[in-house]
């Protein structure tokens, strides 16, 4: 009974949960609440994504209303790997996060936090499980707004404003998707994504066509933050308390690049985006400029929280690669890094979380020397650093190998090169922090600190020991990202 | 294209401008109220683009009625509920958008965008 009602079940626990929240008065009680729904949620995930790798694909239609007509929920191999990862750093996130709240939100706004939280999350989970195209709309609506909420939250007066500028952003590209979606609808009457891809057929050339997809993409880019769409993220990112940092730059332009990867592969079809458009050529030459323009900036930032928001930036350009590059190993390597940048900088800034409870700052300045007084926390920096680099045994190289293998298979030299020499930056920029770390004379901040607490070291650890294992173990990510890439390519005739 | 044609799409010209006039607000306007009301303008032309889409000429609201004649030509309903779904987003994002420009003002004295940037590069 339960098991045959999980698609829905996923997304309907935490947005119940959400409003909830708000009446449970008591602090303590509402964490305890959203924490428990954030584990079953990311129990319920799991159980559906082992569901979903036994049986097949499972569809499930929302009260029972056939699929073209009514909503239909889509549990593949890609949605549930998305789900899982997004469900399980929510809660790692979620557990971490009492001190670093009480440090860093206003106590009177607490109660708020949590219910934004399951909304956003819950948001996220809709617009991967949904196969119909308006509810993806609406979802990230919900998760948008949410986490324009969650970002405002921050203790700086400029929260508000960078929030306020990615509503701007944000609201533009929801509406260009809208704008997207309208016609589409138009041209096949239908919102179904499965029965929309087989209306769309192998009609190539209509003007309409063309249009939607247009706006559907720039939409989404600017979800995702590809180069130059990227402005409101450095701000929002960094003027947000440290948990919600964690938790959207872990998941939110992950999932964007999910609907994206959905659009361009379930409904559009490969062959009207890449070989009729040449969207590839756009995409690569963005995504390539996009790592080297956004890491030469983390070089030279003197906040760590504005320095792993530009490094993210250079990192979505990597999943854009292997998305464009329209085959099998390139795919692949796009959905794995996914993955492991979500785990990456999860685990990061769940390492600058720390700082920032410990040393009330996130400057560069003032965290020289901190190895001394905060040696596990540093210690964790470093790990997770050579995550993001890509150096071998960590997550970070296990995808960006993907990705090199890909581009050689393909005979794009000129890539492969230019992602070897970008790596360097991010050596560059990882290296600076740990020079400050361990090779400076202690400032006076840093010499009255003391350990980051156990409550938050573990779930940091947590994310960053999963980078090594990742970087071992690869059958549960490569493993299913192949999978998923293989029925997305196989999808589309 | 000729005259009727061009009045014809009538709906769609208006869009297009609405478009564009919303738009330009949002890029070109410092004062933060005016980007909201740009945004709002924005969203309200695909609102009409969707309800455009689901009229057509004599088509009548899709209700089944005994004496209906059988040629009888129905409008669809679902774009009209699409959009009331989106109005409901658009009320959304503004409302928050507005609180948080009462934060911005508390905490800035000004809802000028370059005001606000110059406080920053000071402090």
């Amino acid at each position: 009974m339960i098991e045959q009602h999980l698609p829905v079940l996923v997304v309907i626990v935490p947005l119940i949960a959400a409003p909830l929240c708000v009446f449970l008065f008591n602090r303590t009680l509402v964490y305890l609440f959203a924490l428990a729904t954030c584990w079953a949620t990311f129990g319920l995930s799991l159980f559906l994504l082992a569901k979903v790798l036994q049986t097949g694909p499972i569809s499930y239609e929302l009260g029972n209303w056939p699929a073209p007509y009514g909503i239909e929920y889509v549990a593949d191999y890609l949605s549930t790997f998305v789900m899982s990862f997004v469900t399980g750093i929510a809660a790692v996130v979620l557990t971490y996060a009492p001190r670093s709240l009480n440090e860093e939100v206003d106590p009177s706004r607490h109660y708020l936090v949590h219910p934004m939280y399951l909304l956003c999350l819950s948001g996220l989970l809709g617009i991967c499980i949904t196969g119909d195209l308006f509810n993806v709309f609406v979802f990230l609506e919900i998760s948008s707004l949410s986490s324009y909420a969650l970002i405002s939250l921050g203790r700086s007066r400029r929260a508000p404003l960078a929030a306020f500028q990615y509503l701007v952003m944000g609201t533009i590209g929801a509406t260009f998707l809208l704008i997207g979606i309208g016609l589409l609808y138009q041209l096949t009457g239908t919102l179904n994504m499965a029965d929309m891809a087989t209306q769309l057929g192998d009609d190539h050339g209509s003007r309409t066509m063309l249009v939607a997809f247009a706006f559907m993409t720039v939409g989404l880019c600017i979800k995702m933050a590809v180069f130059p769409l990227h402005t409101w993220l450095p701000n929002a990112y960094t003027y947000a308390p440290s948990i919600v940092t964690a938790f959207i730059a872990a998941t939110a332009t992950k999932v964007s690049v999910y609907a994206f990867i959905r659009i361009v592969y379930s409904i559009f079809t490969p062959q009207f985006a890449f070989d009729v458009h040449g969207l590839d050529v756009f995409l690569t030459a963005f995504a390539l400029i996009g790592i080297f323009v956004a890491s030469t900036a983390a070089i030279y930032q003197v906040n760590l929280k504005r320095l792993l928001a530009y490094s993210s930036i250079a990192q979505v350009g990597y999943m854009l690669l292997g998305i464009s590059m329209n085959n099998q190993d390139g795919l692949t390597s796009g959905i794995v890094h996914m993955f492991n940048h979500a785990v990456i900088k999860g685990g990061l800034f769940l390492v600058v979380g720390c700082f920032a409870l410990r040393l009330s700052s996130v400057r560069l300045e003032d965290l020289r020397g901190a190895s001394r007084t905060m040696p596990w926390t540093s210690f964790a920096w470093v790990l997770g650093g050579l995550g993001l680099i890509g150096v071998p045994l960590t997550a970070g190289f296990v995808s960006k190998w993907l990705l090199l293998t890909a581009a050689l298979d393909n005979a794009s030299y000129l890539v492969a090169g230019l992602m070897l020499l970008s790596s360097l930056l991010a050596v560059v920029y990882v290296w600076r922090v740990v020079e400050i770390l361990y090779f400076s004379e202690p400032s006076e901040a840093v010499k009255s600190s003391r350990e980051a607490p156990w409550s938050m070291l573990v779930p940091t650890y947590l994310l960053i020991i999963g980078i090594l294992v990742f970087g071992v173990w690869t059958s549960y990510s490569v493993g299913i990202a192949s999978q998923a890439a293989q029925a997305l390519l196989g999808g589309s005739p | 294209m000729d005259i009727s044609s061009v009045l014809g799409l009538f709906n769609y010209w208006i869009v297009i401008v609405l478009m564009m006039t919303g738009f330009y607000i949002v890029i070109a306007r410092g004062n933060l109220i005016k980007t909201v009301i740009g945004l709002n303008i924005f969203q309200i032309s695909v609102f009409l683009l969707y309800i455009t889409m689901g009229r057509m000429e004599a088509g009548t609201a899709p209700i089944i009625q005994k004496t209906a004649e059988v040629d009888q030509a129905y409008s669809n309903p679902l774009p009209s509920v699409l959009i009331l779904t989106a109005i409901v987003v658009g009320v959304a994002t503004t409302a928050l958008a507005l609180a948080l420009i009462v934060r911005i003002r508390e905490d800035y004295g000004s809802i000028e965008e370059d005001d606000i940037l110059a406080l920053d590069r000071e402090s």
